[in-house]
């Protein structure tokens, strides 16, 4: 019989040993670079195809173009129309979905075991040798231009978009993927073939395989799939990677609101450009963010939600590309507390630079929530595939995972407080409203960040 | 199709005081899955206090008795994913620790059952119900679209049935509570007799029991409530608009539809995949594909413990009016009560019924998680075993039983046609709408 005693909390046993499954790495003929990992809880598999580029290498005036791209995938293949490729995906229960990031897009496709070859054979002609029908295109475009008009009205989707122009300026990574009106006015079909002919080649691609299978098996469903893949003859392209475009010199803009009239709330940005994913200082950085604004119990979330009731959640985080990187305090407050909570938000950035340095405690519980629920991340194919992409979109080593624990745990708070004063300048943050200006325009004015720049929504 | 054995083994014991506890091994990851369901939702609320049981999850969140502090702190520092959540028929939270965290997971899930209202003060019951009322404002107020729940749960229920009203309640009614209304709220709802836990991942089914014994054996037993019972029936087909802070119209076709796990449920919820899920669906496939009258559309069975609805939702594309779309969907609507589902379209829908099977099996914990999964079956059933007869359900239907329960419950002068339209242009909402009011 064990016997409770509530005066005082059980203590949390040895730290469970984890060790990631073993990626093994193969590079195919054609140069594609392919990763295996066995995993074998439940019969179920998952492919990963990561293209270099991303919405990061839209050109000038035709951004959304690598999204299109994405998007029209699946809307032909072989002899099959956009409906039949639907269809034959319904038919092995496949979970297929598209992301485009900065840097990268990442084609995923789930299903069970025993449809594997299929699977691959699907994701092989989605990548490699999609049909772009004219018909298509026009209808995904139309289809982009409507969502834009709705995204209007979603006051977080409003503050994304605003928030990006405002850091990045000209930068390619200054607009959301979806692109605008006017770029995806601009973008045809040969705009489309053009991009994929260059973009999607083997040589700039890493293809993921997750599964209960060997190693060699995966390897094998890979190489049926993919070896015909071959390189294009065109010279790839020459513009730069926008994770090498240096950010122009952007005008500082302290404040700026994008009113919307009788809004409940205020969705608000604070933030400016940082740092790369792949810095030295990124464990720091991690356990910086858990403290001040990265998790439930962190300093943001225990002022504005549990100790003032100002709103439902805030956060921060680094958000991370292969290029600069911004950081950003995201929330979205009672339209009377927005001056109060932006006062707070900002004191709580300022405080963690030196004035109020993480505790013992604080530093404690920040590392053990990042690593001691470290392994609950790998449960699923689809995750430890996922975490592999990660890693070729960052070009980390494939033992990242099996240092992760080490590393952050070896932070201390002087770590903390000297990447905070290095990342972290109040002098540089933008402060974003997205709210009923008439309401929140006296109270903003007691903030000493002048008076806000009023801006209009740019979809 | 030769079926594919998909199985969630489990072993239940139910605690002298009512307690039932359910576990679930699973060694391949070193985490351990905690959940636990309270059968108390929004439908337990009254009106006048609508909003009720999910303020109250936010409080079981703030600290009890040998606790005194946020539940949070100990508990992510042991490395746990930790959240809750409340619906109309039962709130339910979960921990997802390491291996070496089961104890003070246990420990803190016990403490908050047991001896939650020592540590509530006036002062954090305050703050929350702000929180509540920001949640309120982000996810409804401030959002597209957002008021539709209310509108269509106000008409599809007389205003005394438990699902007339949505679980985040009304902001009258959240401002308007007090700390008094908790205590007896607890009394009557979180208690042993009226819950569920399940143990699920890594750790020794005998091991689990004598921990849950120890843990929670010693909790008193309350009294299990009575069940909530009410009928629903719509008489006539419902016409409304609701103006919104949105650029392009929408229409939202609701039906009452069989209870969850009732004769007819599985057969609606394949229904609304074969019309609404997917570009090889019927609706998409018409609507949006061939005659791009529509950017989107979706329907699903919602399923409920006391009666579910069906939903059909689409929103119209520029120039296109909703008048003509439903008129559309209800051509569609006809033919599928008339010939019912194609084989090649069952075909699909089975495909894709094992296969979601089959991944709802990949995670212990979490919403949806198979911990979660068996306290549903558990609570909702009597039988956390349920998971395979579930499944038989949705591999026995057939063209025939699709096109019956079709034409039961998809009846055109039974529903609630509700149209979502910028601001002062009521006519582009389904002709002959009148205006509904929500707050």
């Amino acid at each position: 019989m064990i016997r409770i005693d509530r005066s005082r909390l059980p203590d949390v046993g040895v730290d469970p040993t984890f060790s990631f499954p073993a990626i093994v790495r193969h590079v195919l003929g054609n140069g594609l670079r392919v990763c295996t990992i066995e995993h074998r809880s439940v019969p179920v598999i998952t492919f990963s195809v990561q293209v270099d580029g991303g919405s990061g290498a839209d050109p000038e005036g035709l951004e959304g173009l690598s999204a299109i791209v994405a998007d029209m995938a699946d809307e032909g293949i072989r002899d099959l129309s956009a409906i039949d490729v639907s269809d034959a995906l319904s038919r092995i229960g496949a979970d297929y979905d598209v992301d485009v990031g900065g840097d990268a897009i990442d084609f995923t496709l789930t299903t069970l075991t025993r449809f594997a070859a299929r699977g691959a054979a699907l994701l092989a002609d989605f990548v490699v040798r999609p049909r772009l029908p004219e018909n298509e295109f026009t209808r995904v475009r139309q289809l982009r231009l409507d969502r834009l008009r709705q995204l209007k009205d979603v006051a977080s989707a409003v503050a994304e978009q605003t928030f990006l122009r405002l850091l990045y300026g000209s930068h390619p990574y200054a607009h959301l993927a979806i692109g605008s009106d006017a770029t995806l006015r601009n973008i045809t079909l040969d705009h489309v073939a053009a991009f994929h002919r260059q973009a999607f080649q083997p040589a700039c691609a890493t293809l993921v395989v997750c599964g209960a299978l060997s190693h060699e098996e995966l390897l094998r469903l890979a190489e049926d799939a993919f070896a015909g893949w071959s390189a294009a003859d065109s010279a790839p392209s020459r513009a730069p990677r926008a994770s090498d475009v240096v950010p122009p010199a952007v005008p500082l803009t302290k404040l700026a609101v994008v009113t919307r009239d009788a809004a409940p709330q205020s969705e608000l940005r604070i933030g400016h450009l940082a740092t790369r994913r792949v810095t030295p200082d990124y464990p720091s950085l991690l356990v910086l963010n858990a403290v001040l604004g990265g998790q439930f119990v962190s300093r943001l979330n225990l002022k504005l939600r549990e100790e003032k009731g100002y709103t439902y959640g805030a956060r921060t985080s680094f958000e991370w590309r292969r290029g600069i990187s911004p950081f950003a305090l995201q929330t979205s407050v009672h339209t009377a507390s927005t001056a109060d909570a932006i006062a707070d938000a900002l004191a709580e950035i300022e405080a963690v630079r030196g004035s109020r340095p993480p505790t013992i405690d604080e530093m404690t519980l920040a590392k053990a929530s990042l690593t001691r629920g470290y392994p609950r991340g790998f449960e699923t194919a689809q995750q430890v595939a996922r975490s592999v992409a990660m890693l070729s979109l960052y070009g980390l080593p494939d033992t990242y995972f099996e240092e992760f624990v080490p590393k952050v745990n070896a932070v201390t708070s002087a770590d903390v407080v000297d990447a905070a004063t290095r990342y972290l300048d109040p002098s540089r943050l933008t402060t974003l409203v997205v709210g009923d200006h008439s309401a929140i325009s006296d109270s903003l004015s007691r903030l000493n960040l002048g008076s806000p720049q009023l801006l209009a929504a740019q979809f | 199709m030769t079926s594919l054995a998909i199985d969630l083994p489990f072993t239940k014991r139910t605690l002298a005081n009512g307690l039932d506890v359910i576990v679930h091994e699973d060694r391949h990851v070193p985490i351990v899955a905690v959940n636990v369901w309270y059968h108390v939702g929004s439908k337990n609320e009254r009106p006048g206090r609508t909003g009720f049981a999910h303020l109250f999850e936010h409080l079981m969140f703030e600290g009890s008795e040998h606790y005194n502090a946020g539940f949070f702190p100990p508990l992510q520092q042991a490395g746990a994913l930790l959240n809750g959540s409340t619906n109309a028929d039962r709130t339910n939270y979960w921990e997802v620790v390491p291996t070496s965290a089961v104890d003070r997971a246990l420990w803190m899930e016990s403490d908050r059952m047991g001896f939650l209202l020592p540590a509530l003060t006036r002062e954090r019951f305050e703050t929350q119900r702000d929180v509540v009322l920001n949640e309120r404002r982000q996810s409804y107020e401030n959002r597209p679209y957002g008021m539709v729940t209310m509108a269509l749960s106000s008409s599809l229920y007389s205003s005394d049935h438990p699902y007339s009203w949505v679980t985040i309640g009304s902001a009258d009614d959240i401002r308007a509570m007090q700390l008094e209304d908790v205590q007896e709220f607890f009394r009557t709802y979180y208690h042993p007799a009226n819950a569920s836990l399940v143990l699920a991942g890594d750790i020794e089914t005998g091991r689990a029991f004598d921990l849950a014994e120890a843990y929670f054996g010693e909790i008193p037993t309350g009294q299990r409530p009575g069940p909530v019972s009410n009928g629903a029936a719509l008489s006539s087909e419902q016409r409304l608009l609701l103006e919104d802070r949105v650029e392009l119209p929408r229409v939202y076709l609701a039906w009452h539809s069989p209870a969850m796990f009732k004769a007819g449920d599985a057969e609606m919820d394949l229904l609304g995949d074969l019309l609404a899920n997917g570009k090889t669906s019927r609706l998409y496939k018409t609507l949006v594909y061939d005659l791009r009258m529509a950017l989107d559309v979706s329907g699903y069975q919602s399923s409920r413990e006391i009666g579910s609805f069906f939903l059909l939702v689409a929103t119209a594309a520029p120039g296109h009016a909703l008048t003509d779309i439903v008129s559309r969907i209800d051509d569609e609507l006809r033919r599928v009560v008339e010939h019912g589902p194609t084989g090649e379209e069952m075909e699909r829908a089975m495909a894709q019924a094992e296969a979601h099977f089959m991944y709802r099996l990949q995670t212990v914990g979490g919403f949806g998680g198979k911990s979660d999964q068996l306290n549903a079956y558990n609570v909702l059933t009597g039988n956390p075993g349920f998971f395979s007869a579930d499944l038989e359900r949705y591999r026995n239907a057939t063209p025939d039983s699709l096109r019956a329960a079709a034409r039961a419950h998809l009846r055109l002068e039974r529903r609630v046609v509700l149209s979502v339209i910028p601001r002062g242009q009521h006519g582009l909402a389904v002709q002959g709408s009148t205006p509904v009011s929500v707050s």
